[in-house]
């Protein structure tokens, strides 16, 4: 029998995979693949030094997400700023950056913003609440990433083809199941929204198998407790009021078109990257790195000749090891 | 790609919430979610209610993960 | 420019063991290469643990404890899992100028009740004042020893095939509370440090059974890290069992939360037993109510810590390299 592709587009869930064991438990008939879903994984290397150039203004105090503070730009990362003395602090919400930024009025507070869906809408109502508020010292350097882009690349791939999705659940909570339902239909790839609990993993791999041995096309949500297909509307409204689609590059993939956002111009004052000026250098890719066929599947993290030698969790090389639920460092960590 | 906890309503403040995610209290935002009301449950992401869950917790039971191995078996 | 010294250097990983297998070397000696907590000396036929350890913590205070309870039963705990009764500590502090002397007097206050309570005496120290930025607020270090309790069989760092991992409570408590602390998250959790002295529980083990291999605290890098040390210096594999690791709930929803692994989170009062099968419920009634065993030392997965997960598939868990941070993916 022909053996059955999945991908896992979202690194939380390749992560929880990891963690439970999921794939020691599968019949040899079925092989899950890691997707683009990590915006740590996907982040470029030159927005990161974008950020690190800006973090140097001594009248700066930069903000991320812990996910970001260890991601190594072309030489460096934000942690290593923060050791050398520039004002680099981790926060758990964009609220907090605006937090810092009101007490904080004689500095510049820019946040550094990376994510999905899910998150690019909790920044875009930040950035209301500041307009509102009035905080003229808060700016947003938007590195969001929309996935529906990049799982359109992933679904016309051939090389090898994949059978299916296991879709994110929690983007798929202000996305709604709805916009799957055109690549599924388009590619004739089903795909199942699988919630991150153990039983739920298993139950989505499960029917997913199914729908493909059925060639039934369509779009199943698992994560019914939480996912409904309209999504959260007053999250995707607030989201297209502040920022609007533009071409970025991901790392290990290189330009997606209309796949990122940025700042409209009504709110284009708390654009960081218009605020601060910055040269950043230009990105040096190593040759031997095959993060790119990694993010798309199309070959695994052993098949790499970095892998466990010169590319480790401790230095990494491609955007793959760079972060904890990253495909190489998950499988590093877990499976090595 | 996210981490997002489910999450009871406590307490309902303009736009704000506090919320107990079983035996851990914290105040979130209310800002991009509608319709809520005390006593549903929320998932929270950075703080944020994305939306609205109607069972906190999968059936993540030993019994349910022995049924779905022998599927997958 | 020469390689740095970075914040993982001192937190426990890989990195740590590293610099310190650098700096072991130069004063390489059988007593010092053991790298158990607390070295075994003997004068004039008696057996001595000595142990020295340095305190730093933000914020000072926090729900569960502060830095003067830290400092007496880091050093206190450290004697203990070498099966020594603790007896004397030093106290030395390098304090920054512009710390506030009734702070001082309230971690000096946590600092007797601590030694009261662990039955040690604090009979020498010292105290430097260096210039505002030259230390944040106060930095402690305790130096003690402890009589080893007489036991025919020794208490040291190599475990054996067969014996059992028992464990004396929940885990993860301590890094969880100062995390909470010191990031300002904003949590509401009841989540307190297990900050404790462990000299009674362990003395109890020890007297429990004369079958324990190895006793170790459980600190920077949890659980994980600490199993790995011993594996890897044991030369043997370890399997746990996740279905038994004994964690509150609230702190479980918590590390949930932030995406931290809590086999990998500190603790500060919590201590694994190694034991032949035969006395392993012994000693795990020693061990208090909330003990559990939790794995047993194999000789497959050589040097190898390996996790048999809920749903009974497995994964190894490695040393850290990097502390954990608070993430939303």
């Amino acid at each position: 029998m022909k053996k059955i592709r999945l991908m896992e587009v979202c690194g939380t869930h390749t992560m929880a995979i990891a963690k439970a064991g999921i794939k020691k438990l599968l019949p040899s008939g079925i092989e899950l693949v890691s997707g683009p879903g990590c915006p740590v994984c996907v982040t470029a290397q030159g927005d990161i030094d974008r950020a690190i150039e800006i973090s140097r203004f001594d009248n700066v105090i930069m903000t991320t997400f812990g996910d970001m503070m260890r991601v190594p730009g072309t030489k460096e990362s934000l942690d290593d700023m923060r050791g050398k003395g520039h004002d680099v602090r981790l926060v758990y919400s964009c609220r907090d950056a605006l937090n810092i930024a009101r007490y904080n009025t004689g500095k510049k507070v820019v946040f550094m913003g990376v994510g999905f869906e899910t998150t690019s809408p909790t920044v875009a109502a930040t950035v209301i609440e500041a307009e509102k508020k009035g905080i003229r010292n808060f700016f947003v350097l938007s590195d969001f990433k929309l996935i529906f882009p990049a799982l359109e690349i992933m679904a016309k791939s051939e090389k090898p083809a994949i059978d299916g999705f296991i879709c994110p659940g929690h983007v798929s909570v202000i996305t709604g199941s709805m916009p799957y339902e055109k690549i599924a239909a388009k590619y004739g790839k089903p795909c199942v929204i699988a919630g991150f609990e153990t039983a739920d993993i298993l139950k989505s791999i499960i029917r997913l198998t199914d729908l493909i041995k059925r060639r039934e096309y369509s779009v199943v949500t698992e994560y019914k407790r939480a996912v409904k297909r309209s999504g959260n509307r007053k999250a995707q409204k607030i989201l297209n009021s502040v920022f609007e689609k533009s071409d970025t590059t991901w790392r290990g993939l290189g330009m997606i078109g209309k796949s990122g956002l940025r700042l409209k111009n009504e709110y284009r004052r708390f654009d960081a990257g218009g605020e601060f000026r910055v040269k950043i250098p230009r990105t040096k890719r190593r040759i031997a790195c095959i993060c790119g066929d990694i993010l798309k599947g199309a070959k695994s993290p052993v098949e790499c000749k970095l892998f466990g030698k010169a590319c480790t969790p401790r230095k990494p090389v491609g955007p793959c090891m760079v972060s904890s639920e990253g495909t190489c460092a998950a499988c590093y960590k877990y499976e090595k | 790609m996210c981490l997002a906890t489910p999450a009871k309503i406590t307490e309902i403040k303009g736009k704000g919430a506090l919320v107990d995610f079983g035996g851990i209290r914290k105040r979130i935002s209310l800002g991009i979610l509608d319709g809520v009301k005390k006593g549903d449950y929320v998932l929270v992401h950075t703080g944020f209610a994305i939306g609205k869950v109607t069972a906190p917790e999968a059936e993540d039971t030993l019994k349910t993960l022995e049924e779905l191995k022998k599927v997958l078996r | 420019m020469g390689e740095r010294i970075t914040l993982a250097h001192g937190n426990g990983g890989k990195l740590m063991h590293e610099l310190v297998d650098r700096l072991r070397i130069k004063f390489s000696n059988k007593i010092l290469d053991e790298m158990s907590d607390a070295a075994e000396l003997c004068v004039q036929k008696s057996k001595i643990a000595f142990s020295t350890d340095s305190y730093v913590v933000k914020p000072l205070f926090f729900p569960g404890g502060d830095i003067g309870k830290l400092a007496v039963f880091g050093t206190v705990n450290d004697i203990s899992m070498k099966g020594a009764r603790p007896l004397f500590i030093s106290l030395s502090l390098i304090i920054e100028e512009g710390l506030g002397i009734s702070l001082l007097d309230r971690i000096m206050t946590s600092v007797r009740e601590a030694s009261r309570r662990a039955r040690v005496q604090v009979v020498t120290g010292d105290i430097k004042v260096v210039e505002r930025a030259s230390a944040d607020k106060i930095f402690i270090n305790t130096s003690g020893i402890g009589l080893i309790i007489n036991t025919k069989r020794r208490i040291g760092s190599k475990a054996e095939k067969g014996d059992l991992i028992v464990i004396n409570g929940k885990i993860a408590e301590h890094g969880m509370a100062v995390i909470n602390a010191r990031e300002k998250l904003g949590f509401i959790s009841g989540i307190k440090s297990d900050c404790t002295n462990l000299n009674v529980q362990a003395e109890r083990c020890i007297k429990a059974s004369k079958r324990i291999s190895v006793m170790r605290d459980l600190t920077r890098g949890g659980l994980a890290t600490a199993l790995c040390e011993i594996a890897s210096f044991s030369n043997l594999g370890i399997e746990l069992y996740e279905k038994n690791i004994p964690i509150k709930g609230n702190v479980r929803r918590m590390c949930d939360m932030l995406g931290f692994d809590p086999l990998y989170v500190a603790n500060e009062g919590k201590f694994v037993c190694f034991v032949d099968k035969k006395d392993a419920s012994k000693v795990k009634r020693g061990m208090g109510k909330s003990a559990a065993i939790i794995g047993e030392v194999v000789s497959s997965h050589k040097k190898e810590v390996y996790l048999k997960t809920v749903i009974d598939a497995g994964r190894i868990l490695q040393m850290p390299v990097y502390d954990q941070l608070p993430r939303i993916c």
